[in-house]
């Protein structure tokens, strides 16, 4: 507090403002003549704009603040440019990612990609119908695991385990769990079902096994979280009229809460569609339709979209736009999953506090 | 008291503490004691299940670390130790480079959020952030490799030809952009929006009061950042960066995808002599690897298990001791 005083004590309170309308128009000048700078000195590149820019900005403000406003308000206006500079820096890469995706995903984001295998495909071609089919399969079962033992968890830890050492060491498992590398839990499944049935077993099954290692955590997270929001008085009122506690849980609690943990459950399953790392592991590679998950590899979006880039065949053009379009199917299911997760959040809000 | 961040929502919001069950189920009603039975069976499957990920990882990955060294050496990769550490320092650098861009960005992005942007823009520019966690790790990979890396190849030319005379920068820059420095931001851009949604959290639990004061103090917002939010919140951010930390050294595919790393350890980030990481290790050779090679995968995912293990043991301890001592307040 001392630092303060002491600064008080100097220019700050008495010093004047900045007119209003300065950092507009600070921001518009030193856009142009960022770009200014650039195309003289770097064939138009954007990026040498916005660096430019940017730091021309800051240095501007800078000194006319410190000249006009005092050292401290040249600092929180310094901070103020550095944080929401931080940002729109975040954002470079999400509009990039979003524009390359769509870009260069959209040459063959078309009716073959969606009802072609790889089968027998040389070149252009071909599609990741086989590779839908597969992230659909594993996808699904491992929700069926991660369902029911997630929610089943949450509703220990918020119904009945309250305090008690094992809950507290569940819960601190849980988020260590959510820390797990994908990759790790790949290798986990794969050691797991060459233990069981033999070395170098691949299936969906064990792509789904990984991907349930992933998930458990998180369902049981989010559906925590939710459970804890249902307001006690529904309880108490329950157990009033003699219901047992089993039954209110089912008939009560669940009910209250059942948008938020449909919606915990989308955004886990969102989360888990788009890993590569341990279905590459477990589930392996194929260029063929499989239907079956419990045995013979399986391929998976994410995977195709890796194995499409990673290993091209002849023509590397064609195996990379359909890595692309794979990555902006991705995209879109995982976007679209999101959505309808907050949706669902939002539409249907638990019923607290009446 | 409840013990992580995001439960300290029921105490904020005055909720009591619920009624304690009943001490023992009631005999005649079977279902309490199956549905109960359910409940607690399923939370100590993930008990079960997290020592099962260790332990099976042990059996399968232990051909490997008990075998001879001559044997590794003719059916296998070499000598475990010898082999794993330069993957050990390739994964650890990525990381810390990944970490020393994405922590000061993180923390302005959350400072924005929480006490910069307008309010009732809060919350959608949070949800844009979490977008960024959305987007699949292979994506990102393949943006890394195809879009990134040519971006920022002039830029690592400038770097080398302007500030080479810092060893990080010096060194043949390469040709591709493929270097660890642009994987190191690929991860950068993946961690962003963990350590910005905790860093977030914990901003906005900061006591109104202290804000208040140095408000009426006369303190700048600069000030009163500095002041009020940022030394309640630095556990809370320690905490953040540290499951940060553990998220980028376990993801696989940025490194996987525009690394071809080689076992150099290096701290020039520019050239295209690169140290890989552990588990790009696995990734790149897991589908051609047979016998010992998989043994020796499985123990080197192992290895990456266990320390990305103690880094988020550690994390989570820091954040339950601070949610304990904050709930104080």
């Amino acid at each position: 507090m001392t630092t303060l005083s002491q600064t008080l004590a100097s220019d700050a309170l008495t010093s004047g403002r900045l007119p209003r309308f300065t950092a507009p128009v600070a921001v518009v000048a030193s856009i142009l003549v960022g770009v200014a700078i650039a195309i003289l000195a770097a064939d138009g590149n954007l990026a040498v704009a916005a660096l430019f820019g940017f730091a021309l900005y800051l240095v501007v403000m800078e000194v006319a603040a410190r000249v006009v406003e005092g050292a401290r308000q040249a600092s929180d206006r310094r901070a103020s440019t550095l944080i929401s500079g931080a940002f729109i820096l975040a954002l470079l890469p999400l509009g990039s990612v979003a524009w390359e995706a769509i870009s260069k995903g959209i040459a063959r984001f078309d009716l073959n990609f969606f009802t072609m295998s790889m089968r027998n495909v040389v070149g252009a071609g071909g599609g990741a119908a086989h590779a839908i089919y597969g992230t659909l399969y594993v996808t699904g079962l491992a929700s069926l695991m991660s369902i029911p033992v997630g929610l089943l968890t949450a509703i220990y830890l918020s119904e009945y385990g309250r305090g008690t050492r094992l809950a507290r060491s569940i819960t601190f498992f849980v988020d260590v769990m959510t820390g797990i590398p994908s990759i790790v839990a790949g290798l986990f499944a794969y050691a797991l079902m060459g233990l069981l049935i033999g070395p170098g077993f691949k299936s969906g099954f064990s792509g789904s096994i990984a991907l349930s290692v992933l998930m458990i955590p998180v369902v049981v997270r989010s559906s925590e979280e939710i459970l804890r929001l249902v307001p006690n008085e529904l309880r108490e009122a329950s157990y009033a009229l003699g219901v047992p506690k089993w039954l209110t849980i089912v008939r009560i609690v669940i009910p209250t809460a059942i948008s938020g943990l449909i919606s915990g459950i989308i955004l886990s399953i969102a989360r888990v569609i788009g890993e590569t790392a341990p279905l590459l592991i477990a589930a392996g590679f194929t260029a063929s339709l499989n239907n079956n998950p419990f045995d013979n590899p399986m391929m998976t979006l994410p995977v195709f979209v890796y194995d499409s880039y990673a290993r091209p065949g002849i023509d590397v053009q064609a195996y990379l736009d359909r890595a692309w379009a794979g990555a902006l199917t991705l995209i879109l299911i995982v976007m679209l999953l999101n959505l309808i997760g907050r949706l669902i959040a939002r539409r249907f809000a638990p019923k607290t506090g009446r | 008291m409840s013990q992580k961040l995001t439960r300290e929502s029921d105490v904020a919001s005055g909720q009591p503490e619920p009624t304690p069950p009943p001490a023992r189920p009631d005999p005649k009603r079977p279902g309490e004691t199956i549905f109960r039975g359910f409940a607690v069976g399923a939370g100590i499957a993930i008990l079960a299940i997290l020592a099962a990920v260790a332990a099976f990882l042990l059996i399968q990955g232990s051909p490997a670390l008990l075998a001879d060294p001559a044997e590794l050496a003719t059916h296998g990769y070499g000598e475990f130790v010898e082999w794993v550490l330069p993957y050990v320092f390739g994964t650890v650098w990525a990381a810390v480079l990944a970490l020393a861009m994405a922590v000061p960005v993180a923390i302005g992005i959350a400072l924005f959020i929480s006490h910069y942007a307008p309010r009732r823009l809060a919350q959608p520019l949070g949800y844009i952030i979490d977008l960024l966690a959305a987007v699949p790790s292979v994506v990102f990979g393949l943006w890394g490799s195809n879009v990134l890396a040519t971006g920022v190849q002039p830029l690592f030319t400038w770097l080398n030809a302007n500030l080479g005379f810092i060893p990080l920068f010096s060194g043949q820059v390469s040709g591709t952009g493929r270097t660890i420095l642009t994987a190191a931001i690929v991860l950068a851009t993946m961690v962003l929006p963990i350590i910005t949604s905790l860093c977030r959290e914990v901003f906005l639990q900061t006591p109104k009061l202290h804000e208040e004061a140095a408000l009426a103090l006369g303190a700048t917002r600069w000030e009163m950042v500095k002041m009020a939010v940022l030394p309640f919140a630095r556990p809370g951010i320690i905490a953040a960066v540290m499951l940060g930390l553990g998220r980028a050294l376990g993801e696989t595919m940025a490194v996987t995808m525009v690394l071809s790393g080689g076992r150099n350890i290096t701290f020039q980030v520019l050239t295209s002599e690169n140290p890989n990481s552990i588990a790009a290790q696995i990734a790149q050779n897991f589908p051609e690897a047979f016998g010992l090679k998989t043994s020796q995968l499985i123990a080197a995912g192992l290895v990456l298990f266990l320390i990305t293990l103690a880094v988020n043991m550690i994390a989570r301890w820091i954040v339950a001791r601070r949610a304990a001592y904050s709930g104080a307040n």
